[in-house]
């Protein structure tokens, strides 16, 4: 007898993804390196030759010497332990992000696609939201609701939003053509249970692959936001934070922008590059077109 | 056509006013009294309630919307809070630079941009290829300010091709102003064209692997005519399509950009009002840049047709 199809045939190519050794030797080595950051950033607290906050106005804009790997700041701070903490806020904003974006977007998404009556508005909302530059938006939300980590959370996650919806609503609205969704109606399963059971697996492909994209654009976003001067206060060490108080110097010592500018934009590139794996994993049609 | 054209004119009125709605909640709805900023520290309470009244901060929220509607119906953008200024002076001393510099930035990603695709795509899987890839994945992934002083640090500080920062207009000579002109829209560029150069690889893939391709080969065209006249063209739409939308990445581009070289435009005018919470300002320059977005991506949308004969309308 033939096996009986699964009802979870949407989450096989998820499934299927996650063998590492099918992914091409640039996804490796951005996997590597993304590891690499995550884990020096989690175990700054220990690896941190210094207090990152600690100032010494002996040491002031040193250069790389024995106990500062990296050289100090304009306050006489390490700027190696520096950048290993700031790395902490950015990682934790971008994945709150990311999360927080992508559940919204589903349910609103989900709505959408399902619900013709709210479609017409949902979706007309969503326009308008998303003609609002996002970068503006966000400093707006920063700047009014002031500069807690959770504001700028908030504030970078709702101009991603539309996005995700959009994107949900489009595989819901092929998605609920489907034979199996007609017969699922047709034998009078509860609405509950054909979004969760029937629909939403459909989403989940897309959703990973543009959660990653979510939490790269988060990153440089908070980055941004604080070197503009609107992030989390300015006391915190954030990659953002470091490069925007190094503005000052940057001609005596260009360093103090570049180094935590070198570890955003590692992170932000492995981030890109396990999104693009991840996307041809899960959708080889597009393989093709953006190899 | 022109039928067309006027429904899609006509559906960027309700976008447009839900673009308001979204502006004016975003700061009525926030803590923070304009009118203490307006009064300063010293102010008493009645002092606080006569600018209150005087600004229509007691009427009901919808009157609110409805007067601020009216007054920009008629091109009144209001007051600046700081500096006393009506909003449209401070947005016409400041919009030369952003201009020139954004269209600069325009012109340099799509030639250089387009031209990378084309050949990535035709020299598909080689070394250019993969260089082109590389780039665009980079442009993605390293933030705009710190390509803006990188590029300062090698091209002003180091070699000296370039002053380090601050702007010339176009009226103290073309020469002064490509030259404080050229960095910024070097570094704006570099995002767009990573953008531009994927999407129209992309689709020259898709368009290459067509019959008619085969064809116009098949039937002795010269390759360059191949690339650009049959291949190019039948790729226009989408690519088009993403040089509107990737007006959004040049606005918030801007912003950053005008910051690293120190440039009085729009975008630093926009930053420093919301950091002093400048509401009139805040609003007039959202709202302002949103239409600019929707404006020119209707103007894409409506384009198609010249790119494309099939398209009517």
């Amino acid at each position: 007898m033939a096996p009986i199809p699964q009802p979870t045939s949407a989450m096989q190519p998820v499934l299927r993804a996650l063998r590492l050794p099918q992914f091409g030797l640039g996804a490796k080595l951005a996997a590597l390196i993304l590891a690499v950051i995550v884990l020096l950033t989690l175990l700054a607290g220990w690896i941190a030759p210094h207090d990152p906050l600690a100032m010494n106005p002996m040491v002031r804009l040193q250069g790389s010497q024995p106990g500062h790997p990296l050289g100090t700041d304009n306050f006489g701070r390490d700027i190696f332990s520096r950048v290993l903490i700031g790395g902490q806020l950015s990682l934790i904003i971008g994945i709150a992000t990311a999360v927080v974006a992508v559940t919204l977007g589903l349910v609103i998404g989900l709505v959408a696609g399902f619900f013709r009556t709210a479609d017409a508005i949902i979706m007309r909302a969503m326009d308008a939201l998303m003609a609002i530059p996002s970068i503006l938006l966000a400093i707006a939300l920063v700047a009014l609701n002031g500069p807690s980590v959770g504001s700028v959370i908030a504030a970078i996650t709702i101009p991603e939003i539309p996005r995700v919806v959009r994107l949900v609503r489009a595989v819901i609205l092929s998605a609920r053509e489907e034979p199996y969704v007609e017969a699922a109606i047709a034998l009078g399963t509860p609405m509950r249970k054909i979004l969760v059971r029937h629909l939403v697996p459909n989403t989940t492909a897309p959703l990973i692959v543009q959660g990653t994209y979510i939490l790269a654009s988060a990153i440089l976003t908070e980055a941004i936001l604080s070197f503009l001067g609107a992030g989390v206060s300015t006391e915190t060490p954030t990659w953002g934070n470091i490069m925007a108080e190094g503005r000052q110097f940057f001609r005596i010592k260009p360093e103090l922008i570049l180094y935590p500018g070198i570890a955003l934009s590692l992170c932000i590139l492995s981030i890109n590059l396990l999104g693009d794996a991840a996307r041809d994993m899960l959708d080889p049609r597009l393989k093709k077109r953006a190899g | 056509m022109s039928g067309y054209i006027l429904r899609r004119c006509l559906a960027v009125i309700p976008v447009m006013l839900l673009v308001a709605v979204f502006v004016f909640l975003l700061l009525r709805l926030t803590p923070g009294d304009p009118a203490a900023i307006i009064a300063g520290d010293m102010a008493t309470p009645a002092q606080l309630e006569r600018i209150r009244e005087a600004m229509g901060l007691n009427d009901p929220i919808p009157v609110q919307f409805a007067t601020w509607i009216g007054q920009l119906m008629q091109g009144d953008l209001g007051v600046s809070l700081i500096s006393n200024t009506p909003v449209s002076i401070m947005v016409a001393e400041r919009i030369g630079p952003t201009i020139s510099i954004a269209v600069l930035t325009i012109l340099m990603s799509v030639v250089i941009s387009v031209p990378m695709g084309v050949l990535a795509a035709w020299k598909h899987r080689s070394g250019v290829d993969y260089a082109v890839m590389t780039f665009s994945v980079l442009g993605f992934s390293v933030p705009v300010f710190v390509i803006g002083y990188l590029f300062i640090l090698i091209f002003s500080l180091r070699l000296g091709w370039f002053p380090v920062q601050g702007f010339q207009p176009i009226s103290a000579g073309l020469r002064p102003f490509l030259s404080s002109a050229f960095l910024p829209a070097l570094t704006l560029s570099t995002i767009y064209v990573a953008l531009i150069a994927r999407m129209t690889r992309a689709n020259m893939l898709d368009v290459l692997g067509e019959d008619y391709i085969r064809t116009a080969r098949a039937k002795g065209a010269p390759e360059r005519r191949v690339l650009f006249r049959h291949a190019l063209r039948n790729a226009a739409v989408p690519i088009l399509t993403v040089i509107g939308t990737g007006f959004a990445l040049l606005i918030g581009g801007v912003v950053v950009t005008e910051t690293v070289f120190n440039i009085p435009g729009l975008g630093r005018l926009t930053v420093d009002a919301i950091l002093a919470r400048d509401y009139p300002v805040i609003q007039a320059m959202i709202l302002l840049t949103s239409f600019l977005y929707v404006l020119v991506n209707l103007l894409i949308d409506l384009s198609y047709s010249l790119f494309d004969p099939r398209i009517r309308y």
